[in-house]
């Protein structure tokens, strides 16, 4: 009871202190200086027309690198703390067989919510979109495909050589970016081409596409390491 | 009047979502209200960056480039909510992990029972 008190107090402290903010909070009427910056150049100077695009892909680019790696890390120790200790299961016989519906489904749709996802993500410069987006999509086909048949083993070498082939040419772009253009993954050893156009925005295609495919195998690899636990 | 809305949404679900991490005692309810935290937390920062009477900040045909920085909302809080949706999927997924490693061990997800760190 005490403990319940203690919680109810904590969370008014917390609620005064949301109330403050709010009422002192007035939307912006102009952009910052790091918006208005972004605004008013990217278009020039990275040819992407989205600019969220261009700010992950290019001004923040490390950022996102950093991130990459950090969801990198956590399907790793998500496979290195799932795999401690695991016994030699014997599964697959008490599992309920998921239905003609799904399965069926699973078949027809699967292709095409990963044909989304390629889009989302290799128009990730020109609508709103990307590789994390288009990743996201593409982990959630791998879970249908799941769903219909939990027993079903993806090729985890496939989806591992996806993975690293990405991650390294990412890198790879971001240091040709440093030879050729301004800085690490800098967009423009590419033509900017015409604003609007698919091929356009320099490199950006190319990151956001190595992105999205990363991000599926990385998500994929979770969904997989989480559906081959044993039922306890 | 809309970021005052969202924003508030943002905070109320914060609140829901401390308020299960603090009174539940089953670890899955606990990762499940953690997300909704989550949710609220990236809700008020994009409805940081909302600015009325304005667009999203794509260049098509009715925006051009060079009245973007009077058109567009502000594009970092969407870079930055991006940025930490991602995160927080790998750490769902971590804490997942984790607590199916906690019944593994102990047969239970009941967080009392697990007092090793407790002083």
């Amino acid at each position: 009871m005490v403990k319940r008190f203690v919680a109810l107090l904590l969370l008014v402290a917390v609620g005064a202190m949301f109330t403050t903010l709010l009422v002192g909070y007035g939307p912006d009427l102009e952009l910052n200086l790091t918006a208005r910056y972004y605004a008013e150049h990217s278009a020039a100077d990275i040819g992407a027309a989205n600019i969220v695009t261009a700010i992950i892909a290019t001004y923040r680019g490390l950022d996102t690198l950093g991130e990459v790696t950090v969801l990198f890390l956590s399907a790793t120790i998500l496979g290195l703390v799932l795999a401690q200790g695991r016994r030699q299961a014997s599964r697959g016989s008490s599992l309920v067989p998921a239905g003609e519906l799904l399965t069926t489904g699973s078949r027809v749709l699967a292709p095409l919510i990963i044909l989304l996802g390629v889009y989302v993500f290799v128009n990730g410069h020109l609508t709103p979109g990307g590789g994390f987006q288009g990743g996201a999509i593409i982990a959630s086909g791998m879970l249908l495909l799941l769903l219909a048949d939990p027993v079903k083993r993806f090729s985890h070498r496939l989806i591992a050589t996806v993975e690293s082939l990405a991650g390294i040419f990412y890198v790879a772009i971001g240091l040709i970016g440093l030879f050729l253009a301004g800085g690490f993954l800098d967009n423009r050893f590419l033509p900017t081409g015409e604003l609007g156009a698919l091929v356009s925005a320099g490199a950006i295609p190319l990151i956001y596409s190595l992105i999205g495919l990363k991000v599926g195998a990385e998500f994929s690899t979770m969904l997989a390491k989480l559906s081959e636990t044993e039922a306890l | 009047m809309i970021s005052y809305l969202a924003m508030a949404t943002g905070f109320l679900l914060i609140l829901i979502g401390f308020y299960g991490v603090l009174t539940n005692r089953n670890i899955l309810r606990m990762i499940v209200a953690f997300t909704i935290a989550d949710s609220g937390v990236n809700l008020a920062i994009v409805a940081i960056g909302y600015m009325p009477g304005r667009t999203a900040p794509i260049l098509d045909a009715t925006v051009k480039a060079g009245d973007a920085a009077s058109r567009f909302i502000d594009p970092l809080p969407q870079a930055l909510v991006l940025t930490a949706i991602v995160i927080s999927v790998g750490v769902t997924a971590l804490m997942l992990a984790y607590a199916y490693k906690l019944y593994e061990k102990r047969r239970s997800l009941d967080i009392a029972k697990f007092t090793e760190l407790k002083w």
